[in-house]
């Protein structure tokens, strides 16, 4: 069928800066340029040209642009260039339109309505370049009351004690597959944690085995509904035991990594044989309701002799609050949410674009719910999806979480451009995809180096902003809404981030 | 429906800074009031007028089986005190009641009419009623706070009570005829320096939840993330001051958890993490578990703090000590101040004065010399 689709980006090559070294060729997986040996010219279709600026970074001579095509059908509020093309792409093909990386429509960010507070006159600011501040987080489950017993100078605690496990900032990277991603890129978000005393999630892939002993203690192992890679040794040998139910881009529905991205080491980490269709199911199959749910975390705490934390994951739907509620009283250590902008390799994009509830305003209901029912310590929080800056970590912090994941920042630092094309398996920047030769560009070493640089980064600057309130211990920050205020949020919002507006 | 009111309309906390004085004298001899007022006279601009007040302890040997509830009620809505007369005939068995004597000739602005009642719960068997005495008193001052319009307690402890209003802390002391009538073995005194001037009589310090008072000096950063912990634990803050959170916080870990001192300043004032690394493994963990379990309550920012409760007394700066403390000593007497000048003026001949360091409680505790386990570690 001939093809009515408007190319997305155009491609323009500075003759007189081209030296004809097809670099871009090479950096192209999509086969956008093409070098005519006969005339010595370099061409270029842009038609498969995806935007992901591969070819634009590597050029030396900075001969290449690629913007958005400028041809536009005749402009429409309503029917966008986007909404036509989408329905062409499907007049052309029946199919269900997939797309990558989070939600990029426009709903309110809420981390740019809020704004942080600072001490002037009747309390210091504390400068972190002098004095002491702290980064430290424990997840896990806090008791009621510490029963100790004192004797003499001597003071010794009696109560038994969940597990916690701490982290250096409370930045954690968010479930990423291997398989999904690339070894590469997976091994370089479990250097980068391990480096800088945080957590990675192995998302449902399971975790390679030569991979157990140096990265365990830093990772958050998934169980989800397709039961990848799971075995005891996998459970023993992580830090946290996460139970994913749902996802933040794909709420309700499961996931399906092809049987062509599934080549031996995978097949291996998943226990499932080579070439196959990895299916997780949309619901987990053992879990149709609450009770299920606490069965299945008290086996995964049964496997693991209660020695780690266990987290559930979810998608912020409409009632957040009181699933998170029944999940902490199900015995979940950590509940994971994970809003409306949240990342994914592949997703329906009319599930990705209309499903779900901002993370800022699930956060806080979550929050306030679980405060109200006096459980808020028998768990922490980590808040997930379209955390892009250090003042988005530190406003979700005052919202009540005492962590966020970070997927798509993490992508980021390492090279992605969130051009979303992750589900075609051809990332140009050796990210989410199998290929070896696409693969290789990934260099662990340094991949892992930016995302530390990434994490000092944004904790140096968390650090400063606490400082500037007067706070030099993150956990004084937790739920602390008198540090945020909000602008541009109307009357409901507000109410339901128990935030003042500014100038209140 | 909500189930409760967004907390986007909660007031706003009241911020200020303040002169605190404590005087104890650990043989559990009384004595009066001279040295607390002369010491606030002596720190007069560590306040601006705006809230002075006083905790005895030892105050009424002759009723100290009964809780002594000092009650105010605004002038204007003298209609409150029938509310409450009604309210504690139906709880309390009261055995004494009357107006706290004051002098027609101090000057102070628009005082309330402040009564004291020495009472003793009247549980009913039929309740099914299993609290404590004291958890009882709790419940029924929160109830006077929040439900009675007109009311408040300034305190409901045991043979101690708090005289407190608005005014400079020796006006206050003036006008209850602090220096003469009154004697105890612990004197704590408060002189407030209010950002905002909310003029209410309650609103001054100390604060008092049964024989625990809070005088307080500071401005606690983690308020939000105190409260709020607290608050899943059945107190409800309705003056919004930082007071009032360490207040409920030291009746919560003391009290009722039954921690010591020793312990809970590790609590509000954490040591840091790089310290608490390179302690020996037992208090490595100690301290390790104290800080993951109480991260709410750790009280962020300035502050200076002086508790007292029956048989002890102590003072607690913040961990990087950002509001002023000094300890003293002479004979019997321990002191804790704002201000070492104040203690002087009103002990010049001091066995010991010393500065403790930020975090580190100085314990002053009847027939002991705990005080003195501090000083080793004086800056």
């Amino acid at each position: 069928m001939f093809s009515h689709l408007l190319p997305e980006f155009l491609v323009e090559r500075r003759s007189d800066r081209c030296i004809k070294c097809r670099v871009c060729e090479r950096q192209c997986p999509n086969g956008v340029h093409h070098y005519d040996t006969e005339l010595d010219l370099m061409f270029s279709d842009e038609s498969p040209c995806v935007g992901c600026q591969r070819c634009v970074v590597f050029c030396p001579t900075n001969a290449l642009s690629v913007y958005p095509h400028p041809t536009t059908y005749r402009p429409n509020a309503s029917w966008t260039r986007e909404k036509l093309q989408d329905l062409k792409k499907q007049a052309e093909t029946g199919g269900v339109i997939l797309t990558g990386s989070g939600n990029d429509k426009p709903y309110r960010i809420y981390w740019d309505h809020l704004v942080l507070n600072a001490s002037q006159v009747t309390n210091p600011s504390i400068d972190p370049l002098r004095e002491p501040m702290e980064l430290r987080t424990y997840l896990g489950r806090k008791p009621d009351t510490l029963e100790v017993e004192v004797c003499g100078d001597k003071v010794s605690i009696t109560s038994r004690l969940s597990p916690n496990v701490p982290v250096e900032t409370p930045i954690l990277f968010s479930a990423m597959s291997y398989g999904a991603i690339s070894y590469q890129a997976f091994v370089s978000l479990a250097m980068a944690a391990k480096e800088f005393g945080t957590l990675f999630n192995t998302g449902e892939g399971g975790l390679p085995r030569e991979m157990r002993e140096k990265f365990g203690q830093n990772a958050i192992v998934q169980c989800a509904s397709g039961r990848f890679g799971v075995d005891p040794e996998y459970l023993n040998s992580a830090a946290v035991v996460e139970i994913k139910i749902g996802q933040g881009a794909k709420p309700g529905i499961g996931g399906h990594l092809p049987g062509e991205k599934v080549a031996a080491n995978i097949a291996l980490t998943r226990m499932i044989p080579e070439g196959t269709d990895a299916l997780s199911p949309a619901p987990q199959h053992d879990i149709y309701s609450i009770e299920d749910l606490s069965m299945l975390i008290y086996a995964l705490k049964e496997a693991t002799n209660y020695e780690k934390p266990v987290s559930v994951k979810i998608a912020a739907v409409h009632n957040v609050a009181a699933i998170a509620s029944g999940i902490v009283r199900a015995g979940a250590d950590i509940v994971a949410i994970d809003g409306l902008r949240g990342g994914t390799g592949a997703a329906p994009k009319a599930i990705r674009d209309n499903v779900g509830i901002p993370i800022e305003l699930a956060l806080a209901a979550v929050d306030r719910r679980l405060r109200e029912e006096g459980i808020r310590h028998k768990c922490s929080i980590i808040a997930a999806s379209g955390v892009r800056c250090s003042a988005d970590v530190i406003k979700a912090i005052a919202l009540g979480a005492d962590a966020v994941y970070i997927g798509s920042a993490a992508l980021v630092a390492m090279g992605c451009t969130l051009c979303q094309k992750c589900y075609t398996g051809k990332c140009a920047w050796g990210i989410c995809t199998q290929d070896p030769y696409l693969t290789r560009r990934l260099n662990p070493e340094i991949a892992s180096q930016r995302l530390v640089n990434l994490l000092r980064g944004w904790s140096h600057e968390i650090k400063e902003m606490l400082g500037g309130m007067g706070i030099n211990a993150i956990e004084s920050l937790r739920g602390n809404r008198e540090h945020l205020r909000g602008v541009g949020l109307e009357g409901w919002e507000l109410d339901v981030l128990g935030v003042k507006g500014a100038g209140e | 429906m909500r189930s409760q009111i967004s907390e986007r309309y909660l007031p706003e906390k009241d911020s200020q800074a303040c002169g605190l004085f404590g005087v104890m004298n650990t043989t559990g001899e009384r004595f009066g009031g001279e040295m607390a007022i002369n010491a606030m006279i002596n720190m007069k601009v560590r306040g601006n007028g705006l809230g002075g007040g006083f905790a005895i302890y030892g105050l009424y040997p002759e009723y100290k089986d009964y809780y002594a509830l000092h009650i105010m009620f605004e002038r204007h809505q003298l209609g409150a005190k029938e509310i409450v007369d009604e309210f504690l005939a139906d709880h309390f068995h009261v055995v004494y009641d009357e107006e706290i004597p004051t002098n027609k000739k101090a000057t102070v602005l628009n005082p309330p009419v402040v009564w004291r009642y020495f009472v003793s719960p009247r549980q009913y068997m039929e309740e099914g009623n299993n609290l404590s005495d004291d958890e009882f008193v709790v419940e029924k001052v929160m109830y006077i706070n929040t439900r009675i319009d007109g009311a408040y307690v300034f305190s409901s402890g045991k043979d101690m009570g708090v005289f407190k209003g608005v005014g400079f802390p020796e006006e206050i002391a003036d006008y209850f005829m602090l220096d003469r009538l009154y004697k105890g073995y612990i004197w704590t005194a408060h002189s407030r320096f209010p950002t905002n001037t909310p003029g209410w009589w309650g609103g001054a310090h100390p604060f008092s939840i049964l024989d625990w008072t809070v005088v307080h000096n500071g401005e606690i950063s983690s308020y939000g993330t105190n409260r709020r912990y607290l608050e899943m634990f059945g107190y409800y803050c309705t003056l919004y001051t930082d007071t009032e959170v360490m207040a409920y916080a030291v009746d919560l870990l003391m009290r009722r958890q039954g921690l010591p001192i020793e312990v809970v300043s590790r609590i509000f004032a954490a040591p840091m993490w790089d310290i608490i690394e390179h302690m020996e493994p037992e208090r490595r963990e100690l301290y390790k578990t104290l800080r993951m379990a109480y991260a709410p309550l750790l009280m962020n920012g300035p502050f200076t703090v002086i508790v007292a409760h029956h048989n002890e007394m102590f003072g607690l700066t913040d961990r990087i000590r950002l509001r002023p403390i000094t300890a003293a000593a002479a004979g019997d007497f321990v002191f804790l101040s704002s201000e070492e000048a104040s203690i002087r003026a009103v002990a010049p001949r001091l066995d010991l004065a010393w500065t403790p360091p930020g975090g580190e409680p100085v314990v002053a505790r009847l027939h002991t010399k705990d005080h003195l386990a501090s000083l080793a570690r004086a800056v």
